[in-house]
């Protein structure tokens, strides 16, 4: 599956989309496929403060849990309803299955995170060790 | 693309064909094997409701044929093997003189003087050599088969139609626990075991272990199943299969710290039988009124999944015992676990809390199996 180009990714699988002051944020297409049938995820509340590189909840699937890391510091603004009782969603389309949105207190956090094409190219690594 | 399994790592006869059918793989106690194909929960239910194929062949076999045979599997195993009938298999565990578990097996009898025992993948090594150094005394030979075949599971209540497709054998006349050789795909004198670690019905073939013939007699099983929905499934699903049925698993409910009482297991050993190793431990620890811990089945009452490794915890909160397994069930769908908690607290209807990341979820003890397949009715 392709990596949108106007996301920004995480070395953890994680990717964010940003608009205006507010980013949406979920997991790779990479990170669904190496956990499999995905059963539960566990969100933080709306006016949780999230932190960059902290974790902010976790995802389940049948044979592992994997803690989800915030790519950027702020507040959640919003949470992903559907996925309480679909998480299997994010198996299906993880690139528009968003867990969380947040208001970011540090835009300029997005310059280190990694473009599609390095995410894809990061990823390659991993699948090679 | 289809990608190599890093060299270090040891490999089926079928573990190209996996790759090339798009099979994720993991490393299972030094093997390369496919943790699932299509998906964990679509396998599952393949073999609760239709039928799976699984490639076994990291399970080992040891033969112990001559004279001394059948002493020599008494004096290894906790199980009577001299109720055994020929073409008959049973559940059995090899124990350490303490009374804890080298391996739990299957062992079958072949003849009067031959015994095949199935092991476990990842204590290969550790079983043979303890075998042989431990039969010594004994009028037999103990050999290695484990290279020799390519061991299939085909599991699941549509198992026997698929595998009638390729065998003349009747296999209604193979009871749960009995074995027969016949010709499959083919293939002269197979052994067929109506034998499994899923909780259903269903037949492990052991074939020569060329690539070439596996790779057939693996597509033709697929090919044979294919109008019940066959699926080839991973350990993934071997896994929560055998743990919807409390199946143990080495390292988790048994090793070589927990005995058979604690894990639960007594109801395979024969202390009436000869002296054997780990008996009089046994037998010391029964007459001491039986061990501290005890081995549960736990249902997750609240939001939350036990993992291997996570702590039980009394209603005040202190850590009384830890979760051996635990993993959604996809077949139930229900979260639940195999535990050890303290014998006194093993109580079914007991209610316990599990330490999940950090926070207490309730939990209440069952009775296990958490799965038993239903009863045939024809």
């Amino acid at each position: 599956m392709a990596y949108p180009e106007k996301y920004k990714y995480t070395r953890e699988h994680e990717w964010i989309e940003v608009a205006g002051s507010v980013g949406t944020v979920g997991i790779t297409d990479y990170a669904q496929n190496s956990l499999g049938d995905i059963v539960f995820v566990d969100a933080p509340k709306v006016g949780t403060k999230v932190e960059k590189g902290s974790a902010f909840g976790s995802v389940e699937s049948v044979k592992a849990v994997s803690d989800l890391y915030s790519p950027v510091t702020g507040t959640v603004t919003g949470v992903n309803e559907e996925l309480a009782t679909s998480p299997e969603k994010i198996n299906t389309d993880a690139h528009s299955s968003w867990i969380i949105k947040v208001e970011l207190s540090d835009p300029s956090e997005l310059d280190a995170l990694l473009s599609a094409e390095e995410y894809e190219k990061f990823t390659a690594e991993e699948t090679g060790k | 693309m289809a990608t190599s399994a890093p060299s270090a790592l040891r490999k089926t006869p079928l573990n190209v064909m996996h790759r090339r059918i798009g099979a994720k793989m993991v490393d299972f106690g030094g093997w390369d094997m496919p943790v699932e194909y299509s998906g964990l929960i679509a396998e599952h239910m393949a073999v609760r409701t239709g039928v799976g194929l699984f490639d076994v062949s990291h399970m080992g076999d040891i033969q112990l044929r001559g004279p001394g045979s059948l002493d020599a599997v008494q004096h290894i195993s906790m199980n009577d093997a001299s109720k055994l009938q020929e073409g008959q298999a049973h559940y059995s565990a090899m124990l350490y003189p303490q009374g804890t578990f080298v391996d739990d097996v299957i062992v079958h009898k072949l003849s009067g003087n031959d015994y095949l025992i199935v092991i476990n993948a990842g204590t290969r090594e550790k079983d043979f050599h303890w075998v042989k150094s431990n039969v010594q005394r004994f009028n037999c030979h103990a050999n290695d088969y484990s290279d020799y075949y390519t061991q299939l599971a085909i599991q699941g209540p549509k198992a026997a139609e698929t595998l009638a497709k390729l065998t003349k054998v009747d296999l209604s006349s193979i009871k749960g626990y009995w074995f027969k050789w016949g010709t499959v795909c083919g293939l002269a004198n197979t052994l067929i075991a109506r034998t499994g670690y899923t909780g259903e019905d269903g037949f492990e073939i052991y074939v020569p272990s060329d690539v070439a013939t596996s790779e057939r007699v693996w597509n033709e099983v697929l090919e044979a199943g294919k109008e019940f929905g066959i699926l080839p499934c991973g350990l993934g699903a071997r896994n929560t299969l055998r743990l919807e049925s409390a199946m143990s698993l080495y390292e988790h409910e048994i090793s070589d710290k927990i005995n058979v009482f604690e894990a639960h297991l007594d109801r395979f050993l024969k202390l009436e039988k000869e002296p054997f190793i780990g008996s009089e431990a046994l037998k010391t620890i029964q007459a001491e009124g039986g061990p501290a811990r005890k081995l549960v089945g736990l249902e997750v009452v609240e939001r939350g999944i036990a993992r291997d490794g996570y702590a039980v915890l009394d209603a005040a909160g202190k850590k009384i015992g830890v979760v051996t397994s635990g993993s959604p069930a996809p077949f139930l769908k229900k979260n639940i676990a195999l535990a050890y908690v303290p014998t006194e607290l093993a109580v079914v209807d007991g209610e316990v809390a599990v330490e999940v990341r950090g926070n207490p979820v309730k939990a209440r003890i069952v009775p296990t199996p958490f799965y038993r397949r239903p009863k045939k009715t024809a």
